[in-house]
């Protein structure tokens, strides 16, 4: 075996070693939740990796001592409500910023980026009493308006993007006769189908993760999103029940996880020519 | 000719000059408007302005009372005939909002005034010189066309105002209140203090160390966990787009299901898999022969705990995109270097590194200044724990955003957690902008 032929085994080998540490790294928190869930009895310890039987008890306990089903229907009913609107604003947001100059441009973007810093929280308790002026505590549209509210200051990620899109395009299509809304939902949002997929993914998984701020306002069980649910569930010191947890985790990582495979093509190509413009 | 001479005359304004036109909007909005007979416009307007004369005589004395004394009347008991009755008095923080959102409002009602000013002057010049003025409709396409941006930036921006513009701005003037647990409406007012509570947190022993002990912990996490991931990422990126390296796409997908499970899951799911007594990761260290590892309850492994779990949840997207700029740089560059005699390290650092850190850099920066605010690895790993006693109400793995938690939602010093708050802001968006300022995208203006 020549030298360099065997420097190349040894940089594969480790190579392929490194990947599947990492992986390891990387599977085994889901797999060991999506086998507790399986696991009987309450807690999550076990002696062997692989439980000894399997049931569905938890996830059926799911559904029966908690308003799961209700929570999902919820969660979904905020998550596809609040992206549209967020998403529109973002991408509208963005397209303005890329594509149109105007007095006090530079200043609007820097104060969008500067407050989408700002720590949401803080600002919590007067957004819940605007709320209650509004009487709009406990529902869903609260959760909507303010997630929706604050989506447009993440727009520099929409506006990179924009920024590669020729600008020749844009008034070709205004001197073809197309008005402005008309080039922007029928040129520029196809053109940027991977910014899109992006933008939606992100805005929707939010409702998802979102516990901080919904927990605050949905107060009655039938109200809650499967993250306020879950938490709740999981901080309830009265009663520790890991195994229902995990089944619970499962229920919620499953769609959103499916949607981050079957969007992967996209995920990377908006990741990637957003970065490239940095 | 006569023709001509008689569409001017009919167009003429009721009073000429156009600084009639202006002095007339300055009385009543919109009426210049109507002198200049645009009719449309005007009405509009004069509508606006008695609405908003009516908010301004109804409602403006009584938010600025509201804002100066921050109600005057405390709940106490009342003798209502034989009974004592508890009477509800004023609720200083309900004012507090209530007269922020009056003074938004009032302010955008100035904007239009302005507004309304200039355009009649403005039109009113136009029509001395001849020019015929749009009609409403025309005015209405005009600001369609011309004013999109403005008009389509105008939403997402009252949306800002709003919901996070002025939330802010009671949040910073909450720092100057003494508003905590022990003074909390409806059954307390509270009172304007001034810059007490700034002090405090300078002076106090307990404050200024906990201050400052909680700083320098936000700043290394903040430092640590952005090179922990950049450097992870960077490195299973260069090890999957290896030419050689095949199933490229089976890795990319296994490197992405962390960053696919939502945050709040994984982050749960590993708190569990790192705990002390009956985590998984313990059990097998206690199969292999090692001793227990205190994860989560010894301070500085709680710490390294939590640079590990983010690195584990933050590197797959930094390699994402640096697969996507490792994709971008020519293969000549590399061929060019192989007949020059490079090795692969040469290779890397001359090739490689400067052009993925071109990139990255702006989002190395922005994924920095996002760490310092990183709560939810924080919160839900750890919740700051273990407990320091030299610390006021913040435990060894608090950065300073969890610890303005702790300190708004769960001790109630709220008017503390608004100064801390206030810091953070300062620290981060001069960082922010300084930076974003810089970057090609910001920079870039084509004209």
């Amino acid at each position: 075996m020549t030298n360099r032929s065997l420097r190349k085994t040894v940089r594969l080998t480790s190579s392929y070693v490194l990947l599947s540490l990492a992986a390891l790294f990387c599977i085994y928190p889901a797999l060991w939740v999506l086998l507790s869930s399986f696991r009987p009895g309450d807690m999550l310890f076990s002696e062997t990796l692989l439980p000894t039987s399997f049931t569905l008890l938890h996830y059926k306990q799911l559904f029966e001592n908690y308003p799961f089903a209700e929570w999902y229907i919820n969660t979904f009913k905020i998550a596809m409500i609040s992206t549209a609107i967020s998403t529109v604003l973002v991408m509208m947001t963005g397209y303005v910023f890329s594509m149109f100059r105007f007095t006090g441009r530079k200043n609007l973007m820097s104060m969008l980026l500067a407050l989408g810093l700002f720590p949401g929280f803080m600002s919590m308790i007067a957004v819940y009493i605007l709320l209650n002026q509004m009487n709009l505590l406990n529902t869903h549209a609260a959760v909507i308006i303010v997630s929706a509210a604050a989506a447009p200051l993440f727009f520099l990620f929409s506006k990179s993007y924009f920024d590669t899109i020729p600008r020749s395009l844009v008034e070709a299509a205004r001197i073809d006769g197309a008005g402005h809304l008309n080039t922007f939902f029928r040129m520029i949002l196809p053109l940027s189908k991977p910014l899109l997929v992006y933008v939606v993914l992100m805005n929707f998984t939010g409702p998802f993760t979102d516990f901080i701020f919904a927990r605050l306002v949905l107060r009655t069980p039938e109200k809650k999103t499967l993250a306020v649910g879950l938490y709740d569930i999981v901080t309830d010191r009265t009663k520790l029940q890991f195994t229902m947890f995990a089944a619970g985790c499962v229920l919620i990582a499953v769609p959103i996880t499916a949607l981050f495979l079957l969007l992967q093509r996209y995920l990377v190509a908006g990741l990637t020519s957003g970065a490239e413009k940095g | 000719m006569e023709k001509q001479q008689s569409i001017i005359e009919f167009q003429r304004p009721f009073l000429s000059g156009r600084r009639t036109s202006a002095v007339l909007s300055i009385l009543v909005m919109g009426a210049g408007q109507l002198n200049n007979r645009q009719y449309g416009k005007g009405i509009a307007l004069m509508l606006l302005h008695f609405t908003g004369l009516y908010a301004v005589i109804a409602k403006l004395p009584h938010a600025v009372w509201a804002l100066v004394t921050l109600g005057e009347k405390p709940t106490r008991l009342e003798k209502v005939g034989k009974l004592y009755q508890q009477v509800m008095g004023d609720h200083s923080i309900y004012l507090l909002v209530e007269g922020l959102i009056m003074i938004f409002l009032m302010f955008l009602l100035l904007a239009v005034y302005v507004q309304n000013i200039r355009d009649a002057y403005h039109c009113a010049r136009l029509r001395e010189e001849g020019v015929p003025l749009h009609t409403f409709r025309q005015t209405l396409h005009f600001l369609l066309d011309y004013r999109f941006p403005q008009i389509a930036i105008a939403i997402p921006v009252l949306g800002v105002v709003f919901f996070t513009v002025m939330p802010i701005v009671f949040m910073i003037l909450l720092a100057f209140t003494d508003f905590t647990r022990s003074h909390m409406p409806p059954a307390q007012l509270i009172n304007w203090h001034g810059l007490e509570t700034f002090r405090d947190i300078f002076r106090l022993r307990v404050w200024s160390e906990t201050f400052y002990g909680v700083t320098l912990w936000t700043l290394i996490w903040a430092v640590a966990s952005t090179l922990t991931c950049f450097g992870a990422g960077f490195i299973i990126a260069l090890a999957v787009q290896q030419k050689d390296i095949r199933f490229k796409k089976f890795w990319r997908t296994i490197f992405i299901l962390p960053y696919a499970i939502p945050l709040f899951v994984s982050t749960l799911i590993l708190r569990n898999v790192f705990n002390g007594q009956f985590g998984p990761v313990n059990d097998y260290l206690e199969l292999m022969g090692f001793g227990r590892v205190p994860w989560l309850s010894d301070p500085e492994w709680a710490k390294l705990t939590l640079v590990l779990v983010n690195m584990l949840l933050g590197f797959p997207v930094i390699m994402l995109m640096i697969i996507g700029v490792l994709s971008t740089i020519p293969g000549d560059m590399y061929e060019a270097a192989d007949i020059d005699g490079a090795d692969g390290l040469q290779k890397l650092r001359l090739i490689t590194f400067p052009t993925v850190m071109y990139t990255m850099m702006p989002i190395l920066i922005m994924q920095f200044v996002a760490n310092i605010n990183n709560f939810n690895v924080i919160y839900l790993l750890t919740g700051g724990n273990p407990v320091n006693g030299n610390y006021q109400f913040a435990g060894h793995t608090d950065i300073l955003i969890t610890w303005l938690y702790k300190l708004s939602m769960e001790q109630g010093q709220y008017n503390f957690a608004s100064v801390i708050g206030i810091f953070i802001f300062v620290l981060l968006s001069g960082f922010a902008i300084w930076s974003i300022r810089r970057t090609k995208s910001f920079k870039e203006e084509r004209l």
